[in-house]
């Protein structure tokens, strides 16, 4: 047996009251490459940041080349030749190539010449094809990767992570970058590779770890994996979570969302042709890979991002009338009448304002109301208390600002806040996203009893176990188009993982 | 197996949770005392001077006399102006460093209609019209940023800044084109004789009236922005632009709307400054005081309360400085650095406020 390159036992580290990373054991040897496969918030990035110096572990032992090794910051990591190449992308804009390489590193005097030759030396070895000369705003995603992978080699790392380094990359750029790695395994190097494509796993891997919820689930070669073999280490067996699900009752279709075509600011489109209608009493489930387009979805439908194409329409309940959304902002939408209530993603900066107290929360809804210049505290104030002693919030006060208050409450007064203006539609980004058990089941009985009231539930969630056991029908999306509507009492876990992976495989296949 | 330490760094910073009242202002005062006392050690290492007496001559410098004492008054009262004037923009995190300009146009207005009017109509009607046309020349001098701000997302600090030389160059040229004699480049003192456009002296005070004014205004600014809609709209752009939108609310107009406010208010500091208080007009009409505003909204964490407290720190500081400078015949610099210090102590303060310094035990025990 040969002595691993790095060797993880028994890594633990908490954030507060949620363990990230439960007991981890892996091994990555020399000249070999590892996939970490786990879905969104399984623990793959906070694992690998610990071996890279970024967090330090509350428990367990990393041992490099059979030493026991003890890494408090990025130097440290670099000193053991470790190196991780992060997602977001740690250059300077103004800067070329070669200066964002040569920055920071202490050598006796700064020859850029030298240093130039050095790392077109390295970009050869390993088939970069870059112009070193240029500036970082001028490139592109895919080039910037590929100069902060040179940067990190030339910094001298023999072992390299890389977080979901596909993620921006087209299907051609990341056979590129593929080719590149399988290179760099041949000079024995050693790579960890994060991901959560199951088809990336199976091209360019040797062996695969699996992280499940924080905790490890096992490693097997790759030559013996598949993708059901895969999807189902990744998602786990169906656990019953006995959350309650009532029979859809009196529906209608409350919300039509036809061929939705939206651009994100850098002018990639993020959603193609986006078509479903949500009905009123019943909870629809949008299940995807995160980053799929489910963030723009409800930001569009909220009125908040403008979209090129398509129609979202609304039927108002009380009127029998249909309006169209398009183009509307959020006041114009409120104002015709429509009751939409929007828990997102980013609560304390965008559903909340973090340095308010929970009554100066409540008016944000509300504050509007009425002709006078001045402010009314007293209903808000009245609703933070009932929020308070109904969702039972642990608070000094309601002039507590809502920062000071934990995760779950944080969450309850928001989804609080979006249910007592008695919405027709309400979309839940994430609602659960970072809660107990027990503020879980609290949100998932708050929907439902919306769900009974008659309106039409948007549920965007991470845990196929609960998209499955809570809604009534759910939507499939990847790479912002919708790839399947499945039933939440009939589907099963492998279907819905596939369709959150399907679009990639068929893409890839199409580009031969 | 050989447990192979690397060096583990012996402090490190954390974010506090939220400190109660109390401690953070235990925090502040100690700052102060700590403050005085490395002033203290300066002075004797520099001077050889006792520091008690040159505390003292501070003292008597700024609250001496009565005459002293309403002349600090005047002078908190300027700078408490200005102050309430940047801060509504500066709760919605609009770093508007141009109240300098803002002011000096609105002085402009001022002295334009004192010049230009002063014969012809009675003072009920100039005096009403000094404040009109004054406010609506400071609103518009920031409403310029603020529409590049809000429609380009220009850089407002850079914008408001520059904007301050070009109303200074104005304000020189209008102080040539009206001084007095010609060409002298000076206004003088305007309308000396008839004092039209002045505003008047009440109880026998000249400053009375303008530390009146003042004193309405901090209450009106500290209603406006706690108790109204547009004041609540302002905090909610500063705090998350994301949350306004999501809410709906127009972040392009409460720009607008909110520095049009911080240009009206910087307009009454310009009545109050060149009708109120000096009856001419120089481009140091300002004095500074749209710079040092900045430092009292801020110190005082943008509440009008609280800035009537940090304006006369501020106030008293400078005036006891200079104090100390002509009596014990230091170089005037020399207050500056003793003001310098002690306002150093006060911001780097809040950093205590804020984090915490934890010191590494040796071993970690697991």
């Amino acid at each position: 047996m040969p002595v691993p390159s790095i060797e993880l036992k028994g890594i633990t580290k908490t954030f507060g009251h949620i363990v990230a990373n439960e007991n981890i054991n892996l091994s990555v040897n020399r000249g070999e490459i590892l996939a970490i496969l786990g879905e969104n918030g399984s623990g793959k990035t906070t694992l690998m940041n610990m071996i890279a110096g970024i967090y330090y572990p509350d428990e367990g032992h990393i041992y490099i080349d059979g030493k026991e090794v003890n890494i408090n910051s990025p130097k440290d990591a670099l000193d053991l030749k470790i190196g991780m190449i992060h997602q977001h992308f740690k250059l300077v804009d103004v800067f070329n190539a070669t200066e964002n390489i040569i920055l920071g590193l202490q050598e006796d005097k700064y020859d850029i010449k030298a240093a130039s030759k050095k790392i077109q030396d390295t970009c050869q070895r390993y088939g970069f094809e870059i112009d070193m000369n240029k500036k970082i705003y001028e490139m592109s995603v895919s080039e910037k990767q590929t100069v902060e992978i040179v940067k990190t080699i030339y910094k001298g790392a023999d072992i390299l992570i890389l977080d979901e380094p596909t993620a921006v990359l087209t299907p051609q750029e990341t056979q590129k970058l593929f080719a590149v790695l399988r290179k760099m395994r041949e000079d024995d190097k050693t790579i960890i590779i994060i991901t959560h494509k199951l088809h990336e796993v199976l091209e360019i891997s040797d062996r695969v770890s699996v992280l499940r919820k924080g905790k490890y689930i096992g490693t097997i070669n790759t030559a013996d994996a598949n993708e059901s073999l895969l999807t189902e280490m990744m998602v786990g067996e169906k656990i019953s979570l006995d959350i309650e699900r009532t029979d859809p009752k009196n529906t209608a279709d409350r919300l039509i969302v036809k061929g939705v075509d939206l651009y994100n600011k850098e002018g990639v489109q993020v959603l193609h042709d986006v078509t479903f209608t949500a009905k009123s009493g019943e909870i629809l489930g949008i299940a995807g890979i995160s980053g799929s387009g489910q963030r723009e979805l409800l930001e569009a439908i909220a009125g908040l991002k403008k979209i090129s194409g398509g129609e979202i329409l609304y039927n108002n309940p009380s009127t029998n009338e249909t309006e169209n959304l398009k183009d509307k902002t959020p006041l114009q939408i409120r104002n015709l009448g429509v009751r939409l209530s929007f828990v997102p993603e980013d609560r304390l900066g965008m559903g909340l304002v973090g340095n308010m107290d929970i009554i100066d929360n409540m008016m944000l809804r509300s504050y509007r109301k009425g002709k006078s210049v001045f402010l009314e505290r007293k209903k808000p104030k009245e609703l933070a208390n009932r929020i308070i002693n109904d969702l039972q919030v642990v608070t000094p006060d309601a002039k507590t600002p809502v920062r000071r208050l934990s995760g779950g409450n944080v969450q309850k007064v928001l989804v609080g806040r979006e249910i007592a203006s008695s919405p027709t539609v309400l979309m839940a980004a994430y609602p659960v996203r970072g809660l107990d058990i027990n503020s879980s089941y609290m949100i998932y009985n708050l929907l439902n009893q919306q769900k009974e009231n008659g309106v039409a539930v948007i549920f965007v969630g991470e845990d196929l176990d609960v998209l499955i056991e809570l809604c009534d029908r759910i939507l499939v999306v990847c790479a912002g188009r919708v790839t399947g509507i499945v039933e939440g009492r009939t589907a099963k876990k492998e279907e819905i993982g596939l369709l959150m992976t399907k679009m990639k495989v068929k893409e890839d296949k199409d580009n031969g | 197996m050989a447990k192979e330490k690397t060096k583990e760094s012996l402090i490190h910073i954390t974010k506090r949770d939220t400190l109660p009242q109390w401690k953070s202002w235990l925090i502040r005062i100690i700052s102060i005392v700590v403050a005085l006392i490395f002033c203290a050690l300066i002075i004797v290492l520099l001077t050889g001077e006792n520091p008690i007496r040159i505390y003292a001559t501070m003292i008597q410098g700024a609250i001496g006399t009565s005459r002293r004492v309403w002349g600090l008054l005047q002078n908190v009262a300027m700078l408490l102006c200005v102050s309430l004037a940047v801060t509504p923009a500066f709760r919605m995190r609009f770093w508007n460093i141009g109240a300098e300009g803002q002011v000096l146009i609105g002085g402009l207005a001022t002295t334009a209609c004192m010049i230009l009017l002063g014969n012809s109509l009675p003072t009920y009607l100039l005096i009403p019209l000094i404040f009109i046309t004054s406010i609506l020349a400071g609103a518009i001098w920031a409403l310029i940023p603020a529409i590049f701000k809000a429609i380009w997302n220009t850089n407002e600090t850079l914008f408001t800044l520059m904007m301050n030389y070009i109303a200074m160059q104005i304000v020189s040229y209008f102080a040539y084109v009206w001084s007095v004699p010609k060409g002298s480049g000076a206004i003088g003192v305007i309308n000396g004789s008839s004092q039209a456009g002045w505003l008047p002296t009440i109880f026998g005070q000249k400053y009375f009236l303008n530390i009146l004014i003042v004193a309405i205004l901090t209450i009106v600014v500290y209603i406006y922005l706690k108790y109204s809609k547009h004041g609540y709209e302002i905090s909610v752009v500063g705090e998350s632009e994301n949350t306004a939108k999501y809410i709906g609310i127009n972040v392009r107009k409460v720009i607008i709307r909110t520095m049009l406010v911080s240009g009206a208010l910087c307009g009454i500091a310009g009545v109050l400054l060149v009708s109120g208080t000096d009856h001419t007009l120089t481009k140091d009409t300002a004095a500074g005081r749209g710079f040092t505003a900045i430092i009292v909204s801020w110190l005082a964490k943008f509440n009008p309360i609280y800035m009537v407290l940090t304006s006369l720190l501020i106030v008293f500081l400078q005036k006891g400085a200079i104090e100390i400078a002509s009596v014990f015949e230091l170089n005037d610099s020399f207050s500056d650095i003793i003001t310098g210090i002690i306002i150093f102590f006060i911001i780097g303060s809040e950093f205590f406020i804020n984090y915490k310094i934890n010191f590494n035990k040796k071993e970690e025990d697991k």
